[in-house]
């Protein structure tokens, strides 16, 4: 069952994210977008990750996406227009990258980590008993507390590029 | 180191170079100063003569079997080849070095008197100078190598020299033809040294010689392609067919150069590389039988020539390549003494006929400046009854005449005599030798015929030069005609140095050469004629000699002769011969247009405009600008272009990093 | 057991986001698809967190967090040039070069 669904939830991201690409209006093209994220959290849950799967949706397809059509809306490029997809030249060229690239990464498809290397025992019913976001949030403020401290500075260096680059005048 | 005068000898090359510096540098500075150019240039030359009558005096005291050598420094040492700057004082060295030193001194004594007013005095006697210096260094090196040095030195001054008033395209044009065609001589003698090297190991005259026998196998291909190519060599230093035709044309370099160069001691440097190499031609008798035959056809062919030159000067010339083909004759057979008997005493009369001829057009020069006339000075047609006005000069040419001619008991019968009768015997074991006496005799006959013919127009008969001309006509100062009389003094006694056994002599250079040349004459095939044959061949040589002159004498009509502005153009066979069977116009036209045109058509327009400007400078200019464009494109600031690169980037990382 | 499958749509995912920023000239569409590559390199994480521990979901919190910022950066950025150049049309911006 699970895997029929994660297969269901895999083939909308997949077509979404087509779909995506190839849309003549950028509105369009976000919109799309925001249904493969929506995939991808439910695809998040059956992979047992809850909170990322929320996390997703609530900033990722919540406060990014929103931000991308507030930016669109704000230069009005909502309407379709012209296509913007590159000439014969460029689009050979894409494809032919493209192509190359999911062929190296059919890789993928074979590659696993040794069936040796597994999750210590217990692990699982610890997360179980504390709760997924708490089994996140823990290694988050002990081993991995300096990433996240740098992170709230980067996200402070962010805010100010962002009000100093879309300013008028400085 | 000897410990005698011998080790002086580095003294001789020394003081020719020393004279071409120092006139060098008067030539350059104080070109008027010609008292002091001619005391260094003639100076040098008799100090020379001087050191080489001790050293060879000293040696021949030291009775020595062997070569004497000195080295003075280490010169190309490379892997397995040793070649040392060394001079060597052996037999033949010492006779050559007389010569060349004593035959040179009587030349620069005679040049003083005929350059005295030419505005390029000191720099004749330094390119003069310089010249003895290279013959020196010619005769004298004791290893190819610096023989080689030499050969290329003389053929230079002979450029410099041939070309002297090179204001005159003419003599600048003789002057590169004698450099050009010598040129291809040389390329044989470099091919020869290669193989000598190759084969023996060394380029050292001693080293090669003594190993010669046991490495190189008798009539085998190592040492018949050796000596083929050094006799190319020859036949351009020395002027044999094929490569003999830039010796007519050297006739427009001052007279004394074509006495002292392209008489007695450059053109004879070719005899004295083969005598010196005797071993090498013993143990190669096809090479021996094509010198010998190309000397004695040679020898023929020029005297044909001869018979139907007007200038005093070509005749000459044209005597000398045929006497050459004599010398050749004589080494090809092996006899390197006949050969170098007749190299000496042909020195001797054939600098005497050039220094006469040398005080004739002095004297029609003058004559023709005081009358303002533009005649050829050096026409025979022009001249005539001279003797009248030199007698000196015409008893003189007159003892030369007959010496070249081969009359008993000068210096020119013994040498000759001894080369035909070395062809001779050689012929009753290799018959193709009576082929190359006949031609020999033959050639005899014209040379009489020819000298005397040039004698009976200059010196004889009605005079032509027309008679205002003609009374400033005179003999030439003292200081040219006592050179003159020394070398008639050599020309009559000169055979002494070689009087056969046969006239009860001791032959002298015979055995004073034998250290040399007996190596060789060991492995040449034995052969004899009779005491009767041999007074046969000598009666035969002198009836052929006196024929020759007698013939001259009654069959030339000196008063038939025209002046040479009116004179009647030849036909038929006395057309050929004035044109010299015309192989001048044969090479232009089988050699020369040919490689005009490659050099013009394909090597210069094709290889060099198209090939190495075009696609060599060119093309790697434009593949440059096409590389730096191909580079530019990368560089277009748009985003796209810049992330498709990127996206090849990781492609081609994951291609290599991916399992 | 969803390992496979979950790599398998990653790498599909991947490669239709460097499709769309290599076809694409629009800016802003070329951003989105940089976040398409984005989300499915977090859902390989993701999947590999099922295997190898749970720190690979506090990676994806991480990219998430950025990713955030590099919008925010990023949109700026277009709003800027838009001002200047009146366009989003990538092939029309062309001065970064030199």
């Amino acid at each position: 069952m699970t895997l029929t669904f994660f297969w269901i939830f895999g083939v909308v991201a997949m077509a979404a994210g087509l779909l995506c690409i190839t849309r003549r209006s950028p509105v369009g093209s976000a919109l799309w977008l925001v249904v493969t994220l929506f995939a991808l959290a439910a695809m998040y849950v059956l992979l047992d990750a809850q909170f990322i799967a929320v996390l997703q949706v609530l900033v990722y397809a919540g406060a990014i996406m929103v931000l991308f059509l507030f930016v669109i809306m704000l230069l009005n490029l909502g309407r379709p227009g012209p296509t913007d997809l590159k000439g014969p030249v460029g689009l050979g060229i894409g494809a032919l990258l493209a192509g190359t690239l999911l062929l190296q990464l059919r890789v993928l498809g074979h590659a696993a980590p040794p069936a040796a290397i597994q999750l210590p025992e217990g692990t699982m019913a610890a997360m179980q008993q504390q709760g997924m976001v708490a089994s996140v949030a823990g290694p988050l403020f002990d081993a991995y507390l300096i990433p996240f401290e740098i992170t709230s500075l980067l996200l402070l260096a962010a805010i100010v590029g962002a009000v100093v680059l879309a300013k008028r005048k400085l | 180191m000897t410990g005698t005068a011998v080790d002086l000898i580095w003294l001789a090359p020394a003081l020719a170079l020393a004279g071409f510096v120092l006139n060098g540098t008067l030539a350059l500075w104080r070109p008027n100063a010609k008292v002091a150019v001619t005391v260094i240039g003639v100076g040098v030359l008799v100090g020379a003569f001087a050191v080489a009558g001790a050293v060879v005096s000293a040696f021949a005291g030291l009775h020595a079997e062997a070569p004497v050598v000195q080295q003075y420094w280490s010169w190309m040492p490379v892997g397995t080849l040793q070649v040392d700057v060394a001079l060597q004082v052996d037999q033949l060295s010492a006779v050559m070095v007389l010569v060349v030193t004593g035959v040179g001194s009587l030349i620069h004594l005679f040049s003083v008197g005929y350059m005295k007013a030419d505005a390029g005095y000191a720099r004749y006697f330094a390119y003069l100078n310089l010249f003895i210096f290279f013959m020196l260094v010619l005769v004298l090196g004791a290893n190819f190598p610096l023989m080689f040095v030499g050969w290329e030195g003389v053929g230079l001054c002979s450029y410099l020299l041939i070309g002297f008033w090179f204001n005159e395209k003419v003599n600048a044009d003789a002057g590169k033809k004698a450099f050009i065609v010598n040129r291809i001589g040389d390329f044989g003698f470099l091919v020869a040294m290669f193989i000598i090297f190759w084969a023996t190991g060394s380029l050292d005259f001693r080293e090669v010689f003594s190993r010669a026998p046991t490495l190189l196998a008798t009539g085998g291909g190592a040492v018949t392609a050796i000596t083929l190519f050094l006799f190319l060599g020859c036949t351009g230093k020395s002027a044999q067919i094929p490569l003999y035709t830039w010796l007519p044309d050297a006739m427009q370099g001052p007279t004394p150069v074509s006495a002292l160069i392209h008489a007695a001691t450059m053109v004879t440097a070719g005899v004295y590389l083969v005598a010196r190499c005797n071993i090498l031609f013993a143990l190669a008798p096809i090479s021996g039988a094509v010198v010998a035959g190309v000397g004695a056809l040679t020898a023929l062919f020029a005297a044909t020539i001869a018979l139907k030159q007007w200038d005093i000067k070509r005749v000459l010339a044209y005597s000398t390549i045929s006497q050459l083909g004599y010398m050749f004759v004589g080494v090809g057979t092996g006899a390197m003494a006949a050969g170098v008997f007749h190299l000496v005493t042909h020195a001797f009369f054939k600098a005497l006929l050039f220094l006469g001829s040398g005080s004739v057009i002095y004297a029609m020069h003058h004559a023709y400046h005081a009358t303002h006339s533009h005649e050829d000075a050096q026409d025979m047609r022009n001249m005539g009854g001279l003797r009248r006005h030199m007698p000196w000069t015409a008893a003189l040419m007159w003892i030369a005449t007959l010496a070249i001619a081969g009359v008993p008991p000068l210096s020119g019968f013994f040498s000759k005599d001894e080369i035909l009768a070395a062809a001779f015997t050689r012929g009753t074991v290799q018959p193709a030798w009576y082929a190359f006496w006949g031609l020999g005799l033959a050639a005899a006959l014209l040379t009489a015929f020819y000298m005397t013919r040039l004698m009976i127009y200059t010196f004889h008969g009605p005079s032509r030069t027309g008679a205002d001309a003609e009374a400033h006509l005179h003999e030439a100062p003292w200081i040219m005609t006592a050179p003159l009389v020394v070398l008639g003094l050599l020309s009559i006694a000169g055979g002494m140095l070689n009087v056969p056994e046969l006239w009860s002599g001791h032959a002298w250079l015979h055995h004073w050469l034998e250290p040399v040349t007996a190596a060789g004459a060991a492995l040449l095939p034995e052969a004899h004629v009779s005491t009767g044959m041999e007074w046969t061949l000598v009666a035969i040589a002198v009836a052929v000699a006196v024929t020759g002159i007698v013939g001259a004498w009654r069959l030339l009509k000196p008063e038939a002769l025209a002046p040479a502005r009116s004179a009647p153009a030849e036909r038929g066979l006395a057309k050929v011969l004035r044109n010299k069977w015309y192989v001048d116009e044969l090479y232009d036209f089988f050699v020369v247009q040919p490689l005009l045109w490659l050099s013009r058509e394909v090597l210069w327009k094709y290889v060099d405009q198209r090939a190495v400007d075009g696609a060599g400078v060119n093309g790697a200019a434009r593949g440059a600008r096409a590389l730096g464009w191909l580079g530019s494109r990368l560089q277009t600031g748009q985003v796209g272009v810049y992330v498709t690169v990127f996206v090849v980037g990781v492609l081609l990382i994951l291609w290599r990093v991916a399992p | 057991m969803l390992l496979e499958p979950a790599l398998v749509i990653s790498a599909v995912l991947f490669t239709l986001g460097v499709a769309g920023v290599l076809l694409r000239r629009n800016a802003i569409v070329i951003f989105m698809c940089v976040e398409l590559m984005l989300n499915a390199v977090n859902l390989t994480f993701v999947a590999l967190a099922q295997r190898l521990g749970v720190g690979g979901q506090v990676f994806v919190f991480f990219v998430m967090a950025v990713a955030a910022a590099e919008a925010a950066v990023g949109l700026a950025i277009i709003l800027a040039v838009y001002r200047h150049k009146q366009t989003v049309n990538l092939q029309n911006i062309n001065i970064l070069k030199g």
